[in-house]
């Protein structure tokens, strides 16, 4: 069988037969096809991953008016707007100074919707027993942090208007801002 | 002719029936594999797949489970409206007001039941090395399974739209905004974002993507009741189609060495 190497015809290279080149043109196509297929394919998912997210909420709307400040005496929890609105307002000292401002009546363990109780003078939380005084610091429970606050300022008509898409956290300083709060 | 032999030599049941009931290996395997309900199931399988004390016929019942569900589902499915107004009205009214009243329990315990036959399966083919190779591929699959099991229960459980409900789905979806880089209060929040503008807010995570608002509310509902309905059960069903597949061609179900 040694013969037979040097009776098998010499193959010329791919690139100089009719063969090898239309073959090397379907490749190219083939995978420029498979390019576009799969830049089509990851179009599709992102598209459908947007369409997932809606573009229309309804939700009551993040600013609201809340009367004038007089209508706040020293120690008073308006409750009110908890319903509509998921607020407190109320009125009453933190680190000495008289102010006026918007609690979260969202519960800052696992979010359930917190109780103001009159007699004792506390917000509680029915979950999990989390307990914050009356102006919003965590005492009892397993509540990690103060309830959070929302934007308040007095409004051009002298009342106070409460921006629930600004929230303030007691814990990283943010209750220093005069924006989460009215000065009395 | 017997009647019997005049039933069965009718026009009507040879269409039905193609084949003649077997009388040898080779008839029988025929009858098998040529029709749609008898070919799920080998044709014969090995004496060690009925051994209840190794297998448990946890992942049996499971599917046993999984096909009640949906029956006891889409007939619930008739009776109830997922909308704010509707919802655990509709509800109550399954239970008092229609026929079959048991129907929506029968559901609800299935679910209960199918989560601890699935972990109970998962269990035993850990015990018995089941998922040894060549088997890893269809452990994984087993796991995706499991996962997809637990989030029918998860969206399921928002559909009476009571006090339990509303508040269990709130808890769970708040960790779905503490995601890392995807959720607004996760970390890596503000890796992805584009010129300075944040792509990852709260009305942009994938906590809202599950709510489909930014609480709780008539979204949430009507996506949870396609997700529980349509979505997770057509994946669970290619999965589980991909699991039986793999087992099949495995031989079988894996036995002791």
């Amino acid at each position: 069988m040694s013969g037979k190497a040097e009776q098998q015809p010499q193959r010329p290279a791919a690139d100089q037969t009719r063969r090898g080149v239309l073959g090397a043109i379907c490749t190219a196509v083939m995978g420029l096809g498979l390019l576009v297929l799969s830049a089509a394919g990851g179009l599709w998912a992102a598209a459908t991953a947007r369409f997932m997210m809606p573009n229309v909420v309804t939700e009551p709307p993040s600013r609201f008016k809340a009367g004038v400040p007089g209508d706040y005496p020293a120690g008073y929890v308006e409750t009110k707007y908890k319903q509509q609105y998921g607020v407190w307002v109320v009125s009453d000292t933190y680190r000495g100074r008289r102010q006026i401002f918007a609690l979260s009546t969202v519960c800052t363990h696992l979010g359930c919707i917190t109780l103001w109780q009159e007699s004792e003078q506390k917000f509680k939380c029915p979950c999990h027993g989390s307990g914050f005084f009356r102006n919003g610091m965590n005492f009892e429970g397993p509540a990690p942090r103060p309830l959070e606050r929302f934007a308040i300022r007095i409004a051009d008509d002298g009342q106070l208007e409460i921006d629930r898409s600004r929230t303030f956290q007691e814990e990283l300083g943010q209750w220093k801002d005069p924006a989460c709060y009215v000065s009395v | 002719m017997s009647l019997r032999d005049r039933i069965r030599g009718s026009q009507f049941w040879k269409s039905v029936f193609r084949h003649p009931a077997p009388v040898d290996r080779k008839n029988r395997m025929v009858v098998m594999l040529s029709n749609i309900i008898l070919h799920l199931h080998p044709v014969s399988i090995r004496r060690h797949a009925l051994r209840l004390g190794f297998t448990w016929c946890m992942g049996g019942i499971t599917f046993f489970l999984f096909i009640v569900e949906t029956i006891t589902g889409v007939l619930l499915m008739f009776y109830y409206r997922p909308t704010l107004e509707w919802a655990y009205n509709d509800m109550l009214s399954l239970r008092d007001v229609v026929s079959l009243g048991v129907l929506r329990e029968l559901h609800r315990w299935g679910a209960h039941a199918m989560v601890i036959t699935v972990m109970l399966h998962m269990y035993r083919v850990f015990l018995t090395g089941s998922y040894k190779p060549p088997r890893e591929f269809n452990w994984v699959v087993g796991v995706m399974l499991l996962l997809l099991t637990l989030l029918l229960s998860f969206t399921g459980y928002l559909l009476p739209w009571d006090q339990l409900a509303m508040w269990a789905v709130t808890v769970g979806s708040n960790m779905a905004q503490a995601v890392p880089l995807l959720g607004a209060e996760g970390p890596g929040q503000q890796v992805l974002s584009v010129g300075g503008v944040d792509m990852i807010t709260c009305t942009s995570d994938t906590r809202f993507v599950l709510l489909g608002a930014r609480i709780v509310t008539e979204e949430t509902l009507n996506r949870f009741y396609v997700l529980h309905c349509v979505a997770i059960p057509l994946i669970a069903a290619l999965l589980m189609a991909l699991h039986f597949w793999r087992i099949r061609k495995d031989g079988g179900i894996s036995g002791p060495l």
